[in-house]
């Protein structure tokens, strides 16, 4: 079955990774920007990480046959210099009109302080303002269900957004039904340890069903999968389900998600 | 049983630890609301009596309890009785 793995840090995986997720069905992948495992030392190091992620890595992908979009932004974590943060957003627009980036992200917050709220408050509009796609990364452990009412508080706030272009991601049990009450799209995070597992995203789907839910390896320099959405796959085969409903979660949704940006531009296979 | 202590510092091994433990946590969590679902939605029978959720339920209150030799009688539960 063909995938579509809408979140993963390809700058981090190897080249052997690209070829044999592509044996394994995936054809697009998103990859939003993001913190590099330490902090930046200048907006100079922002500038060559958001070439790699619309140059380098899309050849990358192309090589292994697989289609690569990028996402814009600045995360959480090297968002508490706001001052700092400021000369990184007024960089993004340049980024944002290259013809293979999908819109914003992955923007968010990390331990909810009111430095992180300013950042993701200018993302935000600069987002709104260019009517970009918004994808937004909820916090780790502890602060993800403060942090992931935060921001949809903040959102229900602003008239201009609409719930269908925006992703939540890194959803859990305990927050992944505020999003999708809400009509925003809800990314569930297939991590080995933290996050969601396969079987407990195959949980969230049954339970809430396969509408606006997208799943995602997340894939980066830490514990983490690339092969984490076939394994979903092969959990929701064990338990029965139609390849229907499977295709939904993890094509169709990401397809109808992605098709909104004016740069998506991916054929699907007849 | 020796009962020696771990030459690892009680922190050290909950830093390490810890989100290990919280992950099977939710998992065990997880995997009894997909067993009530599974009986709420066939309308199937109670699994209340069968003897393997008789066994976990046991091994989960056994877990709570204070002192050492938790995995041990944890393994017990789930082994064959042998009658010397």
């Amino acid at each position: 079955m063909n995938y579509i793995d809408p979140h993963i840090h390809i700058a981090a995986r190897t080249t052997d990774d690209l070829a044999l997720m592509a044996k394994m069905g995936c054809v697009v992948v998103g990859e939003p920007a993001f913190w590099m495992g330490y902090d930046r030392s200048g907006t100079s190091s922002f500038r060559d990480y958001f070439r790699q992620l619309t140059e380098w890595e899309p050849k990358r992908c192309a090589d292994a046959g697989i289609k690569h979009y990028a996402w814009m932004g600045i995360n959480a974590k090297e968002a508490e210099d706001v001052a700092f943060a400021k000369e990184v957003v007024a960089m993004l627009p340049e980024f944002l009109d290259r013809h293979n980036v999908l819109g914003v992200g992955e923007i968010g917050l990390h331990k909810c302080t009111v430095n992180e709220m300013a950042t993701l408050k200018s993302l935000v509009e600069l987002g709104l303002s260019r009517s970009e796609l918004l994808l937004f990364h909820t916090p780790h452990l502890e602060d993800k269900y403060k942090g992931t009412r935060m921001i949809l508080d903040m959102l229900s706030e602003d008239k201009r957004v609409d719930s269908a272009r925006v992703c939540i991601d890194h959803c859990e049990e305990h927050t992944v039904r505020l999003v999708l009450n809400e009509g925003y799209w809800a990314g569930i995070t297939l991590y080995p340890t933290t996050k969601a597992t396969p079987s407990r995203a195959a949980d969230m789907v049954e339970i809430y069903g396969p509408d606006h839910i997208l799943v995602n390896s997340s894939a980066d320099w830490g514990p983490s999968n690339p092969f984490a959405v076939p394994e979903f796959i092969a959990e929701m085969r064990r338990r029965g389900h139609a390849e229907a409903v499977i295709r939904k979660v993890v094509y169709d949704n990401p397809l109808k998600f992605f098709s909104q940006s004016k740069n998506f531009n991916f054929q699907p296979a007849e | 049983m020796s009962n020696q202590p771990s030459p690892l510092a009680a922190s050290d091994i909950l830093d390490k630890q810890f989100l290990t433990v919280r992950s099977k946590l939710i998992d065990l969590a997880a995997t009894f609301d997909r067993l009530d679902r599974a009986v709420a939605d066939k309308n199937s029978a109670s699994i209340d009596t069968n003897l393997r959720i008789v066994k976990i339920r046991e091994a989960v209150a056994r877990l709570l309890e204070a002192g050492p030799g938790r995995a041990e009688a944890i393994q017990l539960i789930f082994s064959l009785p042998y009658d010397e």
